[in-house]
């Protein structure tokens, strides 16, 4: 994870099929994800979320139980 | 090293026995001797439980597992009962409820849960001081409402608290809960041939709908959310009062908290009480954890309430620290058997406590906390009672 001074980028990527729809990723950034209604299975709403979300979706990926959120910082 | 069988008595009612913070101390993973005599193995270490709930050649089938506490029954698993199936059974099952727990629907019942938190709180002051926070509160919260969400008769309680309460008991007699197993699959089939033939505005009538499911899944599926859906949160709300009553200024920085500081302190609640202490797993092959081998077919028992006290993973363990904010903990398991009901769990902690809080401003143990019975016996940890006054 980079730490400089410009603006860093985040990629999120999600791996529906792994997703066992805890709902951890929609408690901690509620911008970036969502569950589908019918299953509960993650919806990512923002591939590149804004700064101020970098922060929750890096919790979000901590605490998925079947960690299908990755996330990639440039 | 040499093999020691898993302790239950607590030298305090918070934290887990002290041998296990030892053992952690040493070392994430030992051997352990199981309640049968098996030679399997203990995880108190953070990332090993990780690592080990997340692996798809640890299985949770209960018939290849050891119980490191419990006597050995003759039960079986029913069909239905997915938290003790592997994939692809276990996906089948779950997949047909995940839509049911979700963050919004689960949120949705906020209005509801609020209702009947108001109403018990009515009862308690009707009632009178002092009272028995378990019996008063704690246990008919969540009662209440997953008989609701589900459709079971709050009437029919005594009869599944008591059945349920047989099952958890790892010190009962085999025979025992093996009656208690039979009576509960009586009455819920009984449910499940209801909720088919006529069908009410409710979970259990809507899996009844789906004409794959047997009556004897269905009555399976009911066993498991109506124990986990109120065991669990009872003894969360019960403990998690008594570890508040314990410092006034937690108790009362808890009272005035806006909803965010809530939220963060029934986390960091779940962290630091974990009443499901411990699970399970049993490897289907040989399988290196921190370099020891797991043999195929050697059972593995997750100590989540000593992992969620690593040192490596959280600052300061041993506090309940209420400003904490704890991504990550084990309270509700890991991997893809990670508790299906935890939304509705963390609605029900986050409306209860604060409620009950502002309703007895001045609410305190009415015993001595030494006298306050605990769950030892028990395979959901908390208390047994909780005599309070206001």
């Amino acid at each position: 994870m980079k730490r400089g001074k410009g603006k860093s980028v985040m990629r999120v990527t999600v791996d529906v099929d792994r997703c066992s729809a805890s709902g951890q990723c929609v408690l901690f950034a509620p911008n970036v994800f969502d569950q589908r209604e019918e299953d509960g299975i993650v919806i990512l709403l923002n591939p590149t979320p804004a700064p101020e979300d970098h922060a929750a979706v890096r919790q979000a990926a901590i605490a998925c139980p079947t960690a299908c959120i990755h996330v990639e910082e440039t | 090293m040499s093999r020691s069988t898993l302790p239950t008595a607590r030298q305090n009612p918070f934290d887990p026995p002290q041998e296990l913070r030892l053992w952690q101390a040493e070392g994430p993973i030992r051997p352990m001797t199981y309640a049968d005599g098996h030679q399997g193995w203990l995880v108190t270490g953070y990332a090993a439980t990780r690592a080990v709930l997340g692996d798809p050649r640890f299985s949770v089938r209960s018939e290849l597992a050891h119980s490191p506490l419990a006597k050995p029954t003759s039960l079986s698993v029913p069909p239905g009962f997915f938290l003790r199936m592997d994939p692809p059974e276990h996906t089948r099952y779950r997949r047909l409820l995940t839509g049911e727990f979700t963050v919004r629907r689960m949120k949705a019942l906020e209005p509801r849960i609020e209702a009947i938190v108001a109403d018990q709180l009515a009862l308690m002051e009707r009632h009178g001081s002092p009272s028995d926070l378990v019996e008063d509160f704690a246990l008919p919260i969540p009662s209440l409402v997953i008989c609701e969400l589900l459709g079971v008769s709050y009437q029919d309680r005594e009869k599944f608290q008591r059945d349920s309460a047989m099952l958890l008991n790892v010190e009962a007699e085999p025979k025992r809960r093996e009656t208690a197993f039979a009576d509960l699959m009586t009455f819920l089939s009984e449910l499940a041939v209801r909720k088919r033939a006529e069908p009410e505005d409710d979970l259990l009538s809507g899996l009844a709908a789906q004409r794959d499911l047997t009556e004897q899944e269905l009555a399976g599926i009911a066993f498991l959310l109506l124990i986990a859906g109120h065991e669990t949160t009872a003894n969360m709300l019960a403990l998690g009062t008594f570890a508040l009553l314990s410092n006034p200024a937690r108790l009362a920085a808890l009272r005035d908290a806006g909803p965010e500081a809530v939220a963060a302190s029934v986390e960091e609640l779940l962290r630091y009480l974990s009443v499901l202490f411990h699970v399970v797993r049993v490897a289907l092959e040989d399988v290196e954890v921190e370099g020891r081998t797991i043999k195929a077919g050697e059972s593995v028992t997750l100590y989540l309430a000593q992992a969620n006290r690593d040192a490596e993973r959280f600052a300061a363990p041993e506090e309940l620290d209420l400003t904490h904010s704890v991504a990550g903990h084990l309270a509700f398991g890991y991997g893809i058997h990670q508790c299906l009901g935890q939304q509705l769990a963390r609605v029900e902690m986050r409306i209860a406590y604060p409620a009950l809080l502002r309703r007895f401003p001045g609410l305190r143990l009415a015993v001595g906390s030494e006298e306050v019975p605990l769950r030892t016996d028990m395979a959901i940890y908390g208390v047994h009672a909780l005599p309070v006054a206001w």
